[in-house]
């Protein structure tokens, strides 16, 4: 088991013809990803490699019976192509795409709701589940299978924590790059949800960054509902308090969205927090009894 | 992307929500002739992007000339939290009985637009949300059917007891509401809203900012734009594909990736150093990335040490090497490099890097550790 995508993961590539699509489609496939198709409006009848390229969303899913989509195209047109995914019956859709426009977010979600579609993104770098697949634009060489499951609103420093992981000899269930906008699509919660409920995982990482509440939500969850082990890592610890967001969104979360605030919440939650990213397979192993 | 009052104000009055009788001006003859056409009193506002300017003393009430000529002497040119006051406001003033807080925003854990509202107006909200959160009303907005008259009516049923001024309000509001879509803003705020002397609301102040994302559909908010000198530094860094900020210590990081770039920092200083910046290379593989970085890690004459941390993803580390030998070639560098490459090709960029005596480690904890030690070292 693992969570989200595995080996009867069926994926098509929006925007398969462009740099980033074609390569990272390759790349998937090599990895062992059973990529069944893409799109390009206009190139439906060609090939990028082997993989069959299609028009539409809805004429891929109809050939193909695909259940997954990562986006590759450009921030202009991603909120669209997302709608198209779900339009189409695709129950998980995976957005690279960085600078979609926040509103664009914030209006389609209701539509995915409806359609019980799955969204991770934007602005993220996919998801691996060791040894099965991997959808997205992550190394695949770091990754080995095993029983820690993985979430991350970073993108190189959740290779990072997994490299940490992979040389101590601890390896994954599944690990999630969720993006790091403010308005994203599946979040720490319904994640540690499925971690709980994936007889695989036996530990948790989660890896945070200042900004917003939602490390604090996630601790409240774990102390309500997760039983398995879990340990945080924060990014962003030094970072100046500068840079700060919106004053109105701060009002909303009523926390400033420090580093303290979150290790606090967390270490609250019983959930140890490692200062550094090495320290990350050392608490686990302590809470694995290994 | 922020603005000033006037111009979040010239919106409101773009979608017909009152605001008060006001010129913009940038220099005392301005505000003075501004004065005689609006007629005294008036009140003279600093025009910075900074909050708390009326702590600051950036807004001052004129009753007669000699106030008038004394307020604009002292705003124009006074330093607000770090921004020059180059321009003021000068607004008719307005006698009211009721000052209110209404505001847009984006909120992350609902994913929605929400609209905030408290009668604890003509105060910095962070404080009635820090003392009184309660004051506070929130009211999720339904991206489907966007802010329905009942909802804006609910709103306005909060705040006002007579039946006229709530309808005045649940227009104004739902015509806030629009003013937030259309201009992909982040924040729409007026603080306060007022009950003026004759029973109407008016918005005496307004504040917006706005989603970077989005800019590229508004050519007119982008306009508006106005970059510090901060700013500046920070948005050409954004034109080579770059994400810079400078910081005050010694060791120059150069990292791919935000979250990989904070904890760099953040490793620096557990282990007893101090960055001298934060600097994200982002994610594409051209080595001419690594050749500006370096340029704007070395203008800054702290920097004794440079670190650099990659993890390759879509970054592959042999071209980062690439860029590394190129900055060395072109550039003068008799600034101590400590380099780590992990992830996509690292094997080959750590063999490019073999032919010069840069300093490689296989870690970033040890990475840290040897820029601190060669940073001690340098005169």
């Amino acid at each position: 088991m693992s969570i989200l995508i595995n080996s009867d993961t069926r994926l098509i590539v929006q925007g398969i013809t462009g740099r980033d699509g074609s390569f990272h489609a390759q790349k998937m496939k090599e990895y062992g990803t059973n990529v069944v198709g893409g799109v390009s409006p206009g190139k439906g009848g060609q090939k990028v490699g082997d993989i069959p390229v299609f028009n539409t969303v809805k004429d891929a899913v109809a050939a193909t019976k695909a259940n997954a989509s990562i986006i590759f195209v450009p921030p202009k047109f991603a909120a669209d192509a997302v709608y198209e995914a779900s339009e189409a019956g695709v129950e998980l859709v995976i957005t690279i795409t960085e600078g979609l426009p926040t509103l664009d977010m914030v209006k389609l979600m209701p539509y995915l709701k409806k359609n019980g579609t799955k969204l991770i993104g934007p602005n993220c770098p996919g998801l691996v589940t060791p040894g099965e697949a991997l959808v997205g634009i992550l190394p695949g060489s770091i990754f080995k299978q095993g029983n820690v499951g993985l979430m991350s609103r970073s993108g190189t420093l959740t290779y990072e924590m997994v490299n940490q992981l992979t040389t101590n000899g601890l390896g994954q269930s599944t690990c999630v790059g969720i993006g790091g906008d403010p308005v994203a699509g599946l979040y720490y919660e319904e994640l540690l949800e499925m971690f709980q409920n994936d007889p695989q995982t036996e530990a948790i990482v989660l890896i945070g960054e200042i900004g917003g509440d939602a490390e604090e939500r996630a601790a409240q969850y774990i102390k309500e509902k997760v039983t398995k082990p879990v340990v945080a890592f924060i990014a962003g610890q030094t970072a100046p308090p500068g840079k700060r967001m919106g004053h109105a969104g701060a009002i909303i979360s009523s926390g400033s969205g420090t580093a303290a605030e979150k290790i606090k919440a967390f270490e609250e939650a019983g959930v140890p927090v490692a200062r550094k990213p090495a320290e990350i397979p050392v608490l686990i192993q302590e809470r694995l009894g290994k | 992307m922020k603005i000033h009052e006037y111009q979040a104000k010239q919106i409101f009055a773009d979608y017909e929500i009152p605001v008060s009788d006001e010129i913009l001006c940038h220099s005392v003859e301005d505000v003075e002739k501004a004065a005689d056409k609006l007629g005294l009193p008036v009140v003279v506002k600093a025009q910075v992007l900074a909050g708390g300017r009326g702590k600051a003393g950036g807004v001052k009430l004129a009753k007669t000339k000699e106030e008038l000529v004394d307020a604009a002497n002292q705003i124009l040119g006074m330093d607000i939290k770090g921004y020059t006051v180059e321009k003021v406001l000068t607004a008719k003033a307005i006698s009211f009985t009721d000052e209110f807080y209404v505001g847009l925003t984006i909120d992350r854990n609902t994913k929605s637009v929400v609209f905030m509202a408290s009668a604890e107006g003509g105060v910095e909200i962070e404080e009635v949300a820090k003392d009184n959160p309660d004051a506070i009303h929130k009211f999720v907005i339904d991206a489907e059917i966007g802010l329905m008259p009942f909802q804006a009516r609910q709103i306005a049923f909060k705040l006002f007891d007579d039946i006229k001024l709530v309808r005045q309000g649940a227009d104004l509001f739902e015509k806030l509401y629009r003013v937030f879509m259309d201009t992909d803003a982040s924040l729409a705020e007026i603080n306060p809203l007022v009950i003026t002397a004759d029973g109407n609301l008016m918005a005496l102040d307004g504040k917006m900012n706005f989603d970077d994302n989005a800019l590229f559909r508004q050519a007119e908010i982008l306009e508006m734009r106005e970059p510090t000198e901060d700013e500046k530094t920070e948005i050409e860094a954004k034109e080579k594909g770059l994400s810079f900020i400078k910081l005050d210590g010694n060791i120059g990081c150069m990292v791919n990736g935000a979250g990989l770039a904070m904890a760099t920092m953040d490793i620096i200083k557990i282990y007893g150093g101090e960055p001298a910046n934060f600097l994200d290379i982002g994610g594409s593989s051209n080595p001419q990335k690594v050749i500006d970085a370096m340029n704007l890690l070395l203008a800054d004459k702290n920097v004794k040490a440079v670190m650099i941390n990659i993890f390759g993803g879509i970054t592959r580390c042999d071209d980062v090497a690439k860029g590394i030998i190129s900055a060395l070639d072109q550039m003068n560098i008799n600034i101590p490099i400590v380099v780590r490459l992990s992830g996509t090709n690292a094997a080959e960029g750590l063999e490019i890097l073999k032919k010069t005596n840069l300093v490689t480690v296989a870690s970033m904890g040890e990475a840290a550790e040897k820029a601190i030690e060669m940073a001690s070292q340098t005169v």
